[in-house]
């Protein structure tokens, strides 16, 4: 177990760094940062000022090393664009994707898991077939129309539910759904699948030989077998949720960090985009090892790997 | 004469497909003795087995004309009444020991909820006995051996705790479905050993499905051998090796090679060609095609005869037909 976890941890550092490299030149290839910096109107004069001033003109290398060691240090630069540190503008705003991020992820676990099971229970019933069929559509259906879809029906014209801001915890609800929306068909299929298998496996026979209730065999010996793929995808998941909610910020008018993320890239303030995605890139990086954790409690004979 | 403890008339039990894996099987297990069901693969044993269980994978339907379970009908029970019987009274052991534990849980764990589910015994309770279990199967510190995990045992092991799990809530019937074929021929014989002392110490009625004549020889009262879904012939284990009827228990036994019957060097018996596949509305007798004892009338129905009673066979030759006559 020891073992297993340090070489996880070991490869985690290893993809943290790979990430940080990337993050970093990705911003140089974008342009020269000191012209976006300075706008349109600035004259040559402008833009030296401006790249002497941020250290622009410094060797790449130098600036990659010093920006490596003040993230270490938990200094992520600061915004052009609000003249705040980067890190103070992510934590300001980490509350609202984090809710809005489990919200979603609780709603999809909620909904794939019973609905995977029963359509891997029925396997080959019309109830199945059906239950496949809103994998599709959700798999289809572009979270914005399903955003505004549900604005216009649930919150104009049925008027349950508050269609912008976060200002009471309901708030996070029909955000929440339609993030869900996107994850339910994998999760859904990935549980199904693995359902499928364990179900048909030689020791759920011997489960039914011992004489357990129906609900121990599902839920006992064929879910935990099952469970795995379903874990790791769900990980990947509230990542995709936490980084990937841009589109539904703004549908919904939530300010988290995908907004701060787009807002940045567009205006060129090229240490928030940084720090965003360093940031995004840890968090998932974290997620991944601790699907890796929750696969090796389900499955001992990981620990042993 | 003893207690009939499983008492199974024409069973019959279909895929899907249309193929009908079982066309008929009667078979009667005394309390306390070994009834050995001996047959080619694919002859149906295993599945008539599961269909007694009540385990039969989706897709196939059973029926029979009866079937009784120490004076209970089987075929009136839910799935619900049939679990309180699975495990606790009757219980089955498994040919492949290596899938037959679920990976995820101890031992210790999945011995225990057979008696918790049933006896509703505590979790200690329910570990002491399996411990105990263990050590009877002999299985050597048993309660280091509670808190591994299947993967952490081999093969041999895997089937001893299989049997002592099986034993939790002291069953009346054991089904044992080719419990030794997975396994090395050393640990085959320690198996069977252990099956044949627990059923003088326990009175287990055991319900043994093998292909393997040798542990027929070494464990049965009462053989049953089956082809392509029915039982041609059946009869005490003494009576069938001394007397064997049926031709195709005749060329079962030729194929067996026994010191001082065969002369060193002369070919082994064969029986030649595969088993058919049964179709739907089938008649006469499936053995027909393979048989050198073979007549036109063997394609209409096939007598079930009587050698001396107990032993049965099905087929339209005379009890004492001569070997070498017609061949």
């Amino acid at each position: 177990m020891v073992t297993f976890l340090a070489r996880r941890a070991l490869l985690a550092l290893l993809v943290t760094l790979t990430v940080l490299t990337i993050s970093f030149a990705l911003t140089r290839l974008s342009g020269d940062l000191a012209v976006s910096i300075a706008g349109p109107q600035a004259t040559a004069q402008d833009v030296e000022i401006i790249r002497k001033a941020y250290g622009l003109d410094r060797p790449l290398l130098a600036q990659f090393f010093d920006w490596v060691g003040s993230a270490a240090s938990g200094d992520l630069g600061r915004s052009y664009l609000y003249h705040e540190p980067a890190a103070k503008l992510i934590r300001e705003r980490l509350p609202v994707t984090l809710t809005l991020g489990l919200t979603g992820l609780c709603i999809a676990l909620l909904t794939a898991i019973p609905l995977g099971i029963l359509a891997a229970m029925r396997e080959g019933s019309l109830l199945d077939r059906a239950i496949m069929l809103i994998a599709v559509i959700g798999q289809a259906m572009p979270s914005f129309w399903l955003g505004l879809l549900l604005i216009i029906w649930v919150g104009l014209k049925l008027q349950l539910l508050p269609i912008s801001g976060v200002d009471t915890w309901d708030g996070y609800i029909l955000p929440g759904i339609v993030l869900a929306f996107s994850a339910i068909p994998a999760l859904m299929r990935l549980t199904r699948s693995g359902m499928v298998d364990a179900l048909a496996s030689d020791y759920i026979r011997t489960a039914r030989a011992k004489g357990l209730s129906r609900a121990s065999i599902v839920l006992k010996h064929a879910l935990r077998n099952a469970a795995m793929p379903v874990v790791a995808v769900a990980a990947v998941q509230l990542g995709f949720m936490l980084s990937g909610s841009i589109v539904i910020e703004s549908v919904f008018s939530l300010h988290g960090v995908g907004y701060l993320g787009w807002e940045s890239i567009s205006k060129n303030d090229f240490p928030v985009v940084q720090a965003v995605v360093l940031f995004l890139a840890i968090v998932y990086i974290c997620l991944t090892l601790l699907a890796d954790l929750l696969n090796a409690v389900l499955d001992p004979r990981l620990r042993a790997a | 004469m003893s207690e009939t403890l499983l008492d199974v008339q024409g069973l019959r039990v279909r895929f899907g497909g249309g193929t009908e894996a079982v066309r008929g099987v009667s078979l009667a297990v005394d309390r306390g003795e070994t009834h050995c069901l001996v047959g080619e693969s694919g002859c149906g044993k295993s599945v008539s087995a599961l269909a007694v269980m009540t385990l039969l994978a989706r897709g196939a339907t059973r029926s029979a004309e009866r079937m009784a379970f120490a004076g209970t009908d089987l075929l009136g029970l839910d799935e619900r009444g049939m679990a309180k019987l699975r495990g606790n009274r009757m219980a089955m052991i498994f040919q492949e020991p290596m899938t037959s534990l679920n990976p995820a849980y101890t031992v210790g764990s999945q011995m225990a909820e057979v008696m918790r589910r049933h006896r509703g015994a505590s979790r200690r309770a329910a570990l002491d006995r399996a411990a105990a279990l263990l050590g009877r199967v002999g299985i050597t510190a048993p309660g280091m051996r509670l808190a591994q995990y299947p993967h952490q045992l081999s093969g041999g092991l895997r089937q001893r705790v299989m049997i002592a799990m099986a034993l939790m809530c002291d069953p009346e019937l054991l089904i044992a479905d080719e419990p030794t074929t997975a396994l090395d021929v050393t640990v085959q014989a320690q198996i069977l050993r252990l099956l044949l002392e627990l059923q003088r110490e326990l009175g287990l009625a055991i319900l043994l499905i093998t292909h393997d004549l040798g542990i027929v020889a070494r464990m049965a009262h009462r053989v049953s051998v089956m082809y392509a879904g029915q039982v041609v012939e059946s009869a005490p284990a003494a009576d069938l090796f001394a007397a064997p009827t049926h031709p195709y228990t005749r060329g079962l036994l030729d194929c067996v090679p026994a010191p001082g019957k065969v002369a060193r060097g002369a070919q082994l018996g064969s029986i030649p060609g595969t088993v058919p596949r049964i179709p739907l509305g089938f008649t006469g007798c499936a053995f027909r095609d393979r048989c050198a004892q073979a007549m036109p009338e063997c394609s209409g129905d096939i007598p079930a005869q009587t050698r001396i009673p107990g032993h049965r066979y099905l087929c339209r030759l005379p009890a004492g037909w001569p070997r070498d006559a017609a061949a």
